[in-house]
């Protein structure tokens, strides 16, 4: 360690090493510095509680003038310890825990981990399964890219696209909660496929919200793309190029705009993507702009796939959505009652009144759980925001021995320094909206 | 891996004697694997045998289990084959580190688990480095992938893992001033009894599990 002291990163030496303490300061301790500064120089605290950051995300700037000299970033304000509680619960209560992560994107973390939970085990989810995550996930890309852009609109000062996008992002909900019973942190794709079929009626109604969604997807982009303002405001504004994107591990919209078409449902296809015809979109600016142009496209791109999905649901009608092994398919299919996701009343007659066996492997499978194979995967999806990977270990338990997420969110933040440093206070709003970090997810 | 399993219950001491203990059960996690490894494994690895002459020495073992190759490198080794698979082997992204604790692998108790993904060749390895739980030291990565900046101070908060030559290797998400690291085996998860409907809830914890 050099000898230079952080005024803002006091150190001390442990028996682990040197350790810094990040501190706020006293703010005539300031001005008194700042009057012995030769230069014009102001730290700055942005959040952690901030109507720009994104949720919980503390960033520290150092100012001259108007000009940010550097930028550090805070995190940890939502850490709850998801990754160690899932390690005290069965591979499928798992589920449960990790859908909560990045709040904005609950169908990716279900399916990145039960695609993991599915390699270990050496199963592969039945095709009506498939189907129905791929149509599930990418409404949830709808529904991720509207707070996306409706939020980074009304942080850079523009209402209406955010009144807009929540509407939207409203009937997308609308079919979660037909199709699963819960508006987010679903818990509906499980290990060996999803928790339900898809109720009487759904292709019907979905059919009708993606015809909803295009037209009005088409009113919103007319009120930013080609805006002179928002242009002013976006354009060359956040610019990581690719050679400094793949350096920072950049993925998702973020490497994208340097022009690079890297997606993982082209790329590493998983759940049958490579059935679906669909287009990568990129965008060459490097820029806000740039981002933003690719999250509109993409909207586009994923009610394309979902149309796809529906002809192909309609044909698998009956098919079924969880593996055969009795062992490890839960022991009905859940039903959707008045009070939201539960077991059928077929299967609580079955159970109860008919079957003392049925009633005992219902027990047993839902108290102990299923044993999954020792050993280690490492499975990545293309969530909204970039590769989310999940990393696996199991000890061949029915509890995971480490359960590890690769957050594309944690990822493309650290990118703040390099996308704001020498740019204007005003332009790390930008910024940071188009990296689109959910602070859920960074924490985890 | 880890220790033989007894009993079909997790939980010890509680007075529990409605599982039979009498169970054990031997876990054996994948061992090493030989040649051929299939897919581009062979290529990988041949290519890096012949851009790395201490190959040999430096990699301890390969292990290819469901489709997934992994180069359990030594620690002295591991930032010069970094550097031979990022710029010979065009391994251009390293998405992140994953710390392990193994409590049982004694002297190796502690793995960080690097996945490399290679956008040129779309292929994907992945690399494991073991250290004992008493000399926590790996050689940070930082200076080969940038992005693993953050990463590395995730797998120090969570697990103690002591990255030498990181930049600002500081607790990330855990308050500074932290006693202890949180995702090792070592660490109790907490949690406090719930009382409901008269009944009294044990913490996660300490409830009956299954192995």
């Amino acid at each position: 360690m050099s000898t230079y002291v952080d005024p803002y990163a006091s150190s001390r030496e442990t028996t682990e090493g040197t350790v810094f303490s990040v501190t706020g300061g006293d703010w005539d301790s300031l001005v008194t510095e700042i009057g012995q500064a030769k230069e014009e120089r102001v730290v700055v605290n942005m959040g952690p509680q901030h109507p720009s950051t994104h949720g919980v995300l503390r960033l520290v700037l150092e100012l001259e003038g108007e000009t940010v000299t550097e930028v550090r970033c805070g995190i940890g304000y939502l850490h709850t310890g998801i990754e160690k509680n899932t390690e005290y619960r069965s591979w499928t209560q798992g589920v449960t825990f990790v859908t909560r992560m990045d709040y904005l994107s609950p169908i990716f973390n279900e399916t990145a981990y039960c695609l993991g939970v599915e390699k270990l085990l050496g199963i592969e989810a039945p095709e009506r399964a498939n189907q129905i995550r791929v149509m599930m996930m990418e409404f949830n890309r709808i529904s991720s890219h509207m707070v996306a852009l409706g939020t980074g609109a009304l942080e850079l000062g523009a209402l209406s696209p955010m009144i807009f996008c929540f509407r939207e992002r409203e009937r997308v909900l609308d079919i979660f909660e037909l199709v699963s019973g819960l508006r987010m942190n679903m818990a509906y794709v499980r290990p060996g496929g999803v928790a339900q079929d898809l109720p009487k009626g759904a292709i019907a109604k979905i059919r009708e919200t993606v015809a909803e969604l295009r037209k009005n997807f088409k009113d919103n982009e007319k009120l930013l793309v080609g805006n002179s303002i928002w242009m002013k405001r976006t354009e060359g504004i956040g610019y990581l190029d690719l050679a400094g994107a793949t350096t920072l591990g950049i993925t998702g919209p973020v490497l994208r705009s340097t022009g690079l078409p890297w997606d993982l449902r082209k790329m590493a296809p998983y759940c049958g993507y490579e059935q679906y015809d669909f287009d990568v979109v990129t965008a060459d600016s490097c820029d806000v702009y740039g981002r933003f142009l690719i999250r509109i496209a993409e909207l586009e791109q994923s009610l394309r796939i979902i149309e796809q999905a529906c002809d192909k649901l309609e044909k698998s009608e009956g098919q079924p959505v969880m593996v055969a092994d009795k062992k490890i398919a839960w022991p009905s299919q859940l039903a959707v009652g008045n009070d939201g996701m539960g077991n059928s009343l077929d299967h609580i007659r079955e159970i109860m009144g008919e079957s003392m066996e049925a009633l005992i492997h219902h027990f047993k499978l839902v108290t102990e759980g299923f044993q999954v194979p020792a050993g280690q995967v490492y499975v990545a999806v293309e969530s909204p925001r970039g590769e989310l990977g999940v990393h696996l270990v199991s000890d061949g338990g029915t509890r995971p021995y480490r359960v590890h997420f690769r957050e594309p969110s944690f990822n493309n933040l650290q990118s703040t320094s390099a996308m704001c440093e020498g740019s204007m206070v005003a332009d790390i709003i930008g910024a940071v909206a188009s990296i689109d970090p959910v602070m859920g997810g960074v924490d985890r | 891996m880890s220790d033989d399993q007894r009993g079909s219950f997790g939980i010890h001491g509680t007075g529990d004697t409605s599982g039979y203990g009498g169970l054990v059960r031997n876990q054996v996690s994948p061992g090493s694997t030989e040649r051929p490894f299939g897919g581009y494994f062979d290529q990988v690895a041949d290519d890096l045998e012949r851009a790395y002459p201490d190959f040999a020495d430096a990699i301890e073992r390969i292990v290819v289990d469901r489709g997934e190759l992994t180069l359990h490198i030594k620690r002295e080794r591991l930032v010069e084959v970094a550097l031979i698979l990022r710029d010979r082997l065009k391994f251009e992204n390293c998405l992140g580190v994953s710390g392990v604790h193994y409590p049982a692998d004694t002297n190796r108790e502690l793995h960080a688990v690097y996945p490399l993904l290679s956008m040129t060749n779309n292929q994907r390895i992945r690399l494991e480095v073991s250290v004992a739980d008493s000399d926590p030291h790996i050689p940070s990565l930082v200076e080969v992938w940038a992005g693993n900046n953050w990463n590395e101070r995730e797998t120090f908060d969570m697990f103690g893992i002591i990255f030498d030559g990181h930049p600002g290797l500081t607790r990330i998400l855990m308050p500074d001033d932290w006693q202890g690291h949180p995702q090792r085996k070592d660490y109790a998860l907490g949690g406090i009894p719930v009382e409901y409907k008269g009944a009294t809830v044990p913490p996660p914890s300490e409830r009956r599990s299954y192995k």
